[in-house]
């Protein structure tokens, strides 16, 4: 064996390359020894561990905003969080919107989620809205994910007390300028299946909001934005809006923070 | 905001002296002020310990052994018995894995596989014949402690005279450093996977494009991307935004040295250490030789650059001459940063810098979608996974959506692209595992092939001679000789937004072991159906690549897989035990693209 090795490492030397099909040979393996069958396999372990298993979660302030319209101004929050494996998370929802001393929307989404294909997540739960007028607590049931051309789209059905029913959906997409700015439009909208005077709300399509956010990523989980937005409260809800002397929406300037953590 | 670019040098050479002090002086005597510790001998005290460091400018607390980072070079003799008493002085677990030996399963230092792992104020005694010779290196295989600093080269001197004469030698281990707590880097990819890729293609890029390519063919590009919600810009998944490159433990601010004489044949056994980063060679000026591949000879081969993935080591010879000073700059494959240090033939001497070549972007031809040199506007195969396929044939359901299902009556067959699609444009369509329907699988493959004569993403038409794997070829024949019984494939699967990893759409969790027989020899098939590229290791037994014909060419304890590859390596099932087998990108590792390989009688 020796004396090969040294062949080859003289023609190697020589510059000469060995074919490896003159040396081939076959070298059986030789049955394990006691001492080697001992060592493979040591007692009570209970197999590697990995970090694929873990919890994790994101709590995302995707708004944290000033808004002023023709008829005054509010604060916006719109956050979103979920904590969870790589398969199911518990989604959380939260938004409202706070205008002269009081909360006019205000509302929270407890959701249990599921990534069932590749691009989309299946969530159900409730929703709770808290104000204005009287609570109202709905089953929802939604899909959420990535669409092709990277919209971020969620899709929510709700169903309530006295067969009420409600649906909202949201189309969102982050342009990039350069790393740090990036224009977010975004597109909303929301429909009820029939009318809560209680909570002025008509039936049918409710309320539409387009609009964009520009903003700067200080560093990833923190930007300051500001945007312009137009929000209309439209057909029946529009309606009773006009009904209560109330705004029915217009173009909004929007400045806030949005973070992440 | 610190500059990025002075982030990514690290301290000059004034502040990081500050640091050396943490190093013992003890070092080669070849080597310059850095210079690290050299063990020699059967009989080596090891004590694993956090330690304060200091790369950037801001003190973090490192994981050292015998206090430095990297740890102490090992230096064996092969034939030799060591014992290696490993004292723990952190307060949790901790382990050292031996890369490329070949040992018993209980000397392998895989918790949980191996033994229990080392825990807080203990000492574990490895003690194993060494069986090998070459350049390899060791690190932990606990969680995240090989990010922080536990890393170290390890130098076997084999029993036989080499092939090759060199006068002196240098380690050269690259490794990537960051100041934050990798468990908090791991949760941001898990929140943000892009949050280190700061070159996304932007509005301003496509304009560029524009005026470039025209209107039409950038829109079918971003098209074709976003269909699939991909980046073309996804090199990396962790990137000098957060790294300082080391090369010996020191940056290239700091710059280390290593010396010669002129004329003389100096050996470089350059191992990549790092956690994540894939770092391209060159020393501009000097030709280098690559002598040996993961340890063992391979026959000599003359290149200006080579690509190193993580856990490989390559053992090059330069001859440096007509110059004082040379550099080697090894810059990250995403071209966000280097590690950079100098030959020279005294202390305190620095030859240029090279500047970080362009960042190359993805191609579909990259990820097997289509033969390279196609480009985009010319895929007309209806290809399942191709986005193209949608553009051109709006009637053509997307049969990897499972969203498409709906429209499809056969929709369990829908992620294999034999059975939804007429595949006669695609020849060799490569099939896939069902459990690549998954959630946490967002791309296959169509036509992948073994590329091993290609240099790589960002390193084509370069102008310099770049190593590629179809180059290495081992000194010796086949070493057992038998036609493979049986063949293994394994797909390299993963979710990008989701940060997922794993093989055939399993991640370890969800996983059962491979189960090898004792004795045999199989072949293991390697298909990427993923963007990036993974070194894949094999605890225990050698990686002998094939090339395109099966013949055995190279053999390796890490086969790099780049995106759309499909490669072959024979493995020799002669360790009993269970052994790790894993992609080497730490954070791919933990997030499940890790197997057991339990070799059984």
């Amino acid at each position: 064996m020796g004396a090969t090795r040294l062949l080859r490492v003289a023609l190697l030397v020589l510059g000469c390359t060995v074919p490896s099909t003159v040396v081939a040979q076959t070298t059986p393996v030789p049955p394990p020894t006691e001492e080697e069958r001992k060592a493979a396999f040591p007692p009570d372990l209970q197999g590697h561990a990995v970090h694929d298993d873990g919890l994790h979660f994101l709590v995302l302030a995707d708004q944290l905003e000033w808004q002023v319209s023709d008829s005054g101004g509010g604060a916006i929050w719109d956050a979103k969080g979920w904590v969870g494996g790589d398969l199911n998370r518990i989604w959380v929802r939260t938004e409202a919107n706070y205008q002269e001393g009081a909360f006019d929307d205000a509302e929270g989404h407890l959701l249990l989620g599921r990534n069932f294909s590749r691009w989309w997540t299946v969530v159900g739960g409730v929703r709770h809205d808290f104000t204005p007028g009287p609570a109202r607590t709905w089953a929802a049931i939604g899909l959420q994910g990535l669409a092709p051309q990277w919209f971020d789209v969620e899709v929510t059905g709700y169903f309530g007390e006295s067969a009420r029913t409600a649906l909202r959906a949201e189309v969102e997409y982050d342009l990039l300028l350069n790393d740090r700015v990036a224009v977010q439009p975004i597109f909303e909208l929301n429909a009820f299946g029939k009318s809560d005077p209680e909570r002025q709300v008509g039936a049918g399509l409710s309320s539409i909001e387009f609009g964009a956010r520009f903003r700067y990523e200080i560093r990833r989980e923190l930007a300051p934005y500001a945007g312009l937005l137009w929000h209309r409260k439209v057909f029946g809800t529009g309606d009773l809006a006009r009904e209560q002397g109330e705004d029915v929406g217009g173009w909004r300037l929007v400045t806030g923070l949005r973070l992440w953590f | 905001m610190i500059d990025r670019r002075t982030f990514v040098k690290g301290l000059a050479a004034g502040s990081a002296a500050a640091g050396f002090g943490l190093w013992p002086m003890r070092g080669l005597a070849q080597d310059s002020r850095a210079s690290q510790a050299t063990l020699r001998g059967t009989e080596f005290d090891l004590r694993i310990a956090e330690t304060p460091v200091n790369f950037t400018g801001a003190t973090r607390t490192g994981i050292t052994v015998n206090g430095s980072i990297p740890a102490p070079l090992l230096r064996w003799r092969e034939g030799d018995t060591v014992t290696l008493r490993v004292a723990n002085a952190l307060s949790e677990d901790t382990s050292i894995h031996w890369h490329g030996m070949i040992l018993p399963a209980n000397m392998d230092g895989v918790p949980g596989l191996s033994f229990h792992g080392i825990h807080p104020s203990q000492t574990f005694t490895y003690k194993f014949p060494v069986r090998q010779g070459g350049t390899y290196w060791y690190h932990s295989h606990s969680g995240f402690q090989e990010q922080r600093g536990l890393y170290g080269p390890l130098v076997i001197d084999p029993q036989e005279p080499e092939p090759f004469r060199y006068d002196r030698e240098h380690v050269v281990l690259l490794s990537d450093w960051t100041d934050e707590n990798p468990k908090r880097v791991f949760d941001k990819l898990k929140k943000q996977a892009d949050y280190y890729n700061r070159d996304r293609r932007n509005f301003g890029d496509f304009l560029k494009d524009v005026r470039k390519n025209g209107f039409k063919a950038t829109v079918a590009d971003r098209l074709a991307w976003g269909e699939m919600r991909m980046s073309a810009t996804d090199l990396a998944d962790v990137s000098g935004h957060t790294y300082t490159h080391l090369m010996n433990g020191v940056t290239p601010a700091g710059n280390w040295t290593g010396l010669f004489k002129s004329g003389e044949r100096v050996r470089l056994r350059v191992i990549n250490g790092s956690a994540m980063t894939y770092f391209d060679v060159r020393i501009p000026g000097l030709k280098m030789t690559v002598v040996a591949a993961d340890g063992q000879y391979v026959h000599p081969v003359s290149v200006d650059e080579f690509r190193i993935g993580c856990a490989e080591t390559f053992d090059v010879i330069v001859e440096p001459t007509g110059q004082d000073a040379f550099t080697i700059f090894a810059q990250a494959m995403d071209r966000t940063a280097y590690a950079a240090g100098t030959l020279a033939v005294r202390e305190g001497l620095q030859a240029p810098v090279p500047s970080l070549d362009p960042r190359p972007l993805l191609s579909m031809a990259d990820m097997g979608h289509g033969g390279p040199g196609h480009d985009m506007a010319a895929m007309a195969a209806p290809a399942a996974v191709d986005p193209h396929a949608g553009h051109t044939m709006p009637a053509a359901p997307a049969a990897l959506d499972p969203h498409a299902g709906h429209n499809m009556p056969a929709a369990p067959a829908a992620v294999d692209p034999h059975a939804g699609h007429n595949m006669s444009a695609g020849g060799g369509a490569q099939a896939h595992p069902d459990t690549e329907n998954s959630p946490l699988v967002d791309m296959q493959t169509m036509a992948p092939t073994a590329r091993l004569n290609d240099p790589g993403i960002g390193l084509r038409d370069n102008g310099r001679r770049v190593l590629t794997y179809a180059d290495l070829k081992s000194t010796f024949a086949d070493p057992d000789g038998r036609e493979p019984s049986r063949t293994i494939e394994l797909h390299l699967t993963g979710h990008m937004e989701r940060f997922a990893w794993s093989f055939n759409g399993v991640k370890f969790a969800d996983a059962e072991p491979l189960r090898l027989t004792y004795g045999e020899r199989l072949r293991v098939v390697l298909v990427n159906d993923t963007m990036m590229t993974h070194p894949i290791h094999l605890h225990g037994m050698w990686s002998d690549l094939e090339d395109e014909a099966g013949n055995f060419q190279v053999r390796k304890h890490t086969i790099d897989m780049p995106p759309g590859t499909k490669r072959a390596y024979r493995v020799r099932a002669d360790a009993l035990g269970r052994w790790a087998y894993h992609c080497h990108l730490l954070y791919h590792m933990e997030t499940g693209m890790f197997r057991e390989v339990r070799v059984e009688e």
